[in-house]
């Protein structure tokens, strides 16, 4: 397969404008979203544009690896605090993750819950639309109500709508460490009602996470050492009622593998992910008949292993929706890898598609 | 500041129209007598007026819907109104327009507090929302200036920020699903108690949209448990730029308060005289709040301390208890009551990187006196969004103008900088005429583009946000059809 690898986003812009069949649009390649179609690489648009610490803001090109970015803002002590998921363990994809991909696929991770999902952490954006013009929108301060958000669509298109060349991001500072209280012994209606109970506490919990084959529910807060400390006490006396509970301070792989779905890596079958209200979740999950089940965002977010074709979305019916994260291209393509829309928000989808890529060539068919 | 003229055909249909929405609606829900209309002549930006031809306030989703459709059919521009807040000119009516009110649409539906979600009827005043949860100790983060009077509908608008979105975000990021009714009468919904999209974020691109892409009528809002307590601490410095350093170096030692406000000198000498606070006499005073348990407080005020201690402030006042600390908020929350004492003023508010403000300071101390006219200065220092308070004599003629020309370069300085127009006040037709100063006309292009999408004809609040040469074709085909 041929691949565009453009060195500019003028360069970008050009090859768009000049396009007559569908384009692929390309990161790092690594979350499998790839469709049919000449591959286009945002890979040669790399490089930090703008950081200032003091400010919170970094301003960085579409194509610079996420390992570059974390790795920049670990030497001043900051990160992203949507934690985004690494695909390529639950995937077995080997590309190097972009920020642009990130954006695009607004992907987070546990810590979505407190902090904010990536589009919230989304500043500004430069892309080329799918008639090749370059559109900027937002900009690199936090607060911006200057004209309509296009930022946030922008996050989570997937590349239907543009290509994004450049984003802006609110940085957060790391925190000096984290504590996790793990609840062991809690079957999935327990372990709801123990995460309601800490998400509802003023102890400000960054993570609320259950994994159902080991029946441990896992809290986590974060914070300067003293406080951390403290809140983590105080979550157990709280939690205490539900289950045994204790403290652990070197838990970075557990929520790594919390993020990035380790317990379903190396296993047959097809993946999904549904987000869900964390209380319907309860009654949900025996209709799923899943042959493995994660949980994180305080029970919101159900990752589930089932048979390969297997119809997720059949035995999913209350508000929200499901996403097919790993399957094989015959089952993607039988039963679409975003949730279909009721007919008005499908009718505007597709009619913002079309103002943005009149042809028809930003990844077609990925999202509808 | 130009509107659209009146489109003389729909004047001539006041009569039918009225009939019409009548049809679909209780008649105290119809609002056409001249006396009455008055009402619904401005916002919060008083001034500009202009009554509506009518008013309506409907009392459920499918009488907005109604009333749209009727709108939609007979091809009249509909302005939507909160509370009229609006200090950007959102809900100025033009003399052809129908003023929708949600006004009456005030009820709370649903509070979850385990899924810590709220779902209101978007009437709803800001403050009355944490008012339905507080009993439970939690609270809902976005907290405009106004929040005792404005709306759910309107922080929807605009997407409002607060004193304390450094921490929590503003409503966009506390917002989870909304009720829409578009301009044909059809009514969606997006999002819910679940996180995320399954589809594009519509909810993103709707939230900040000014009322031009559908009506809001029911959200589900985000709710939080109140942490512990909160403390503030007042610092003072004899510059600008120590001050400025001060934040940055706050930020970089991982420290990140609820608040962080900035006051300059000519506005702590008029909240000094007005609330008599106690404030130092100096360059600039910094008020930063911290959250948390009692320990959690002493660590973080602890640590400012030490750093603000560096920098060799002229005061550094820590509240020992609760008066102490309302004292210290007092002056910052009498500056806009304490401006309004000394004269007219208006309020800006554009946004700047925070490394820009000791030079944007500067230019604006010296645009001042080019312009003759004094400015005084709170911010939210830690996201950089400034609110400069321009004073001038609304009786005295020219004033008014000179005020507006001062400002308008204020937030073309704010863009120069590396910021933007408005941080939290919205577009409306206040900064309308200076968006191509922020965004190119392909930049504006791409906005408009959505709003075909939403409303093709054009008809909800369509002479705002945008400069009117640069949506007159859209606007004008719509009249050209009929």
């Amino acid at each position: 397969m041929k691949m565009m690898t453009p060195q500019s986003e003028a360069e970008l812009a050009e090859i768009i404008a000049g396009a007559n069949g569908p384009l692929c649009i390309q990161g790092g390649g690594s979350r499998g979203l790839a469709v049919e179609g000449e591959v286009l690489s945002t890979r040669g648009l790399s490089g930090v544009e703008l950081y200032e610490p003091g400010a919170l803001t970094l301003v960085v090109k579409a194509g610079t690896p996420v390992a570059e970015v974390e790795a920049l803002l670990a030497a001043e002590n900051q990160r992203l605090a949507f934690e985004p998921m690494d695909h390529r363990g639950l995937l077995g994809t080997d590309g190097e993750p972009t920020i642009g991909g990130v954006i695009a696929a607004n992907v987070s991770g546990p810590r979505r819950i407190q902090a904010g999902a990536a589009r919230d952490h989304l500043l500004g954006v430069r892309f080329v639309d799918g008639s090749g013009q370059v559109v900027k929108n937002g900009g690199r301060v936090m607060k911006n109500v200057t004209g309509y958000d296009l930022v946030k669509l922008m996050c989570g298109a997937h590349g239907t709508l543009g290509v994004l060349t450049e984003v802006s991001l609110k940085v957060l500072p790391r925190a000096e460490t984290a504590a996790t209280v793990t609840l062991t012994g809690l079957d999935l209606p327990g372990a709801v009602r123990a995460m309601f109970a800490a998400l509802g506490s003023p102890f400000d919990v960054t993570g609320a996470a259950y994994v159902a084959d080991t029946y441990q529910a896992h809290i986590r807060v974060e914070g300067f050492r003293a406080s951390a400390a403290y809140r983590s006490a105080e979550l157990v006396k709280l939690l205490s009622s539900f289950a045994m509970a204790e403290v652990r301070e070197d838990a970075e792989s557990l929520w790594q593998g919390i993020r990035d779905v380790a317990a379903f890596q190396g296993r047959e079958g097809d993946v999904w992910r549904i987000s869900v209200k964390p209380s319907d979740a309860v009654e949900l999950v025996p209709q799923l008949q899943a042959d493995a089940l994660q949980f994180d965002w305080g029970g919101g977010l159900i990752w589930v292993l089932v048979p390969e074709g297997t119809d997720m979305r059949a035995r999913v019916n209350v508000p929200g929706h499901a996403t097919l994260v790993r399957a094989s291209a015959e089952t993607r393509a039988r039963f679409g890898v975003f949730q279909p829309q009721p007919g008005p928000l499908a009718a505007i989808s597709e009619g913002l598609r079309r103002q943005f890529d009149p042809s028809g060539i930003l990844n077609p068919g990925l999202m509808g | 500041m130009e509107m659209p003229s009146p489109n003389p055909a729909i004047l001539a249909r006041k009569a039918r129209l009225a009939e019409r929405l009548l049809s679909v609606l209780p008649a105290d829900a119809v609002i056409q007598d001249e006396a009455e209309t008055r009402a619904y002549e401005c916002d919060a930006l008083t001034a500009y007026r202009c009554p509506p031809l009518l008013a309506v306030l409907p009392r459920s989703t499918q009488e907005v819907s109604a009333v749209l459709r009727i709108c939609h059919e007979e091809s009249v521009p509909v302005v939507p109104r909160g509370a009229g807040t609006s200090l950007a000119g959102g809900a100025l009516p033009t003399a052809d327009c129908v003023i929708l009110g949600v006004a009456r649409m005030n009820e709370v539906l649903e509070t979850d507090f385990e899924n810590r979600v709220i779902r209101v009827q978007t009437g709803r005043t800001n403050l009355s929302v944490s008012g339905a949860v507080e009993d439970e100790d939690f609270f809902y983060a976005p907290d405009p200036s106004s929040q005792l009077a404005c709306a759910i509908a309107g922080n929807i608008a605009m997407n409002s920020g607060g004193a304390h979105c450094l921490k929590y975000g503003v409503t966009t990021n506390n917002l989870l699903g909304v009720t829409m009714v578009m301009m044909d009468g059809t009514v969606v919904e997006i999002g819910g108690a679940h996180l995320d999209s399954g589809g594009l974020d519509l909810l993103g691109v709707i939230c900040g949209s000014e009322g031009q892409l559908g009506v809001v009528t029911e959200a589900t809002l985000r709710i939080l448990r109140k942490p512990e307590g909160a403390r503030p601490v007042l610092i003072g410095f004899d510059s600008n730029e120590v001050a400025g350093a001060c934040v940055s170096d706050i930020i970089k030692a991982g420290i990140l308060p609820v608040a962080i406000e900035f006051m300059d000198r000519p506005c702590i000498k008029a909240c000094e005289a007005f609330a008599k606070a106690g404030y130092p006499m100096c360059e600039a005073l910094l008020i930063i709040e911290v959250e948390g348990s009692e320990a959690e407080i002493g660590h973080q005020l602890g640590l400012i301390t030490e750093i603000a201690r560096s920098h060799n402030p002229v005061e550094l006042r820590e509240a020992g208890n609760a008066d102490e600390a309302a004292r210290i908020w007092l002056g910052r929350k009498s500056a806009f009551g304490a401006m309004g004492q000394i004269n007219d003023y208006m309020c800006l508010d554009g946004t700047i990187p925070v490394s820009s403000l000791p030079f944007v300071l500067r230019r604006i101390g010296e645009m001042s006196k080019e312009f003759g006219l004094d400015v005084a200065n709170v911010f939210h220092a830690g996201d950089g969004n400034m609110h400069p308070l321009i004073l001038f004599d609304a009786n005295k003629p020219g004033d008014l103008e000179t005020c507006e020309a001062f400002g308008a370069e204020i937030l073309k300085l704010c863009v120069e900088a590396g910021g933007c127009l408005t941080g939290e006040h919205g577009v409306g037709i206040e900064k309308r005429d200076l968006m191509l100063h922020q965004y190119s006309e392909t930049d504006l292009e791409a906005q408009l583009k959505v709003k075909d999408v939403f409303d093709p004809k054009w008809l909800l609040n369509p002479a705002k946000v945008f400069p009117l040469p640069v949506t007159e074709g859209r606007r004008a085909a719509v009249v050209a059809a009929e």
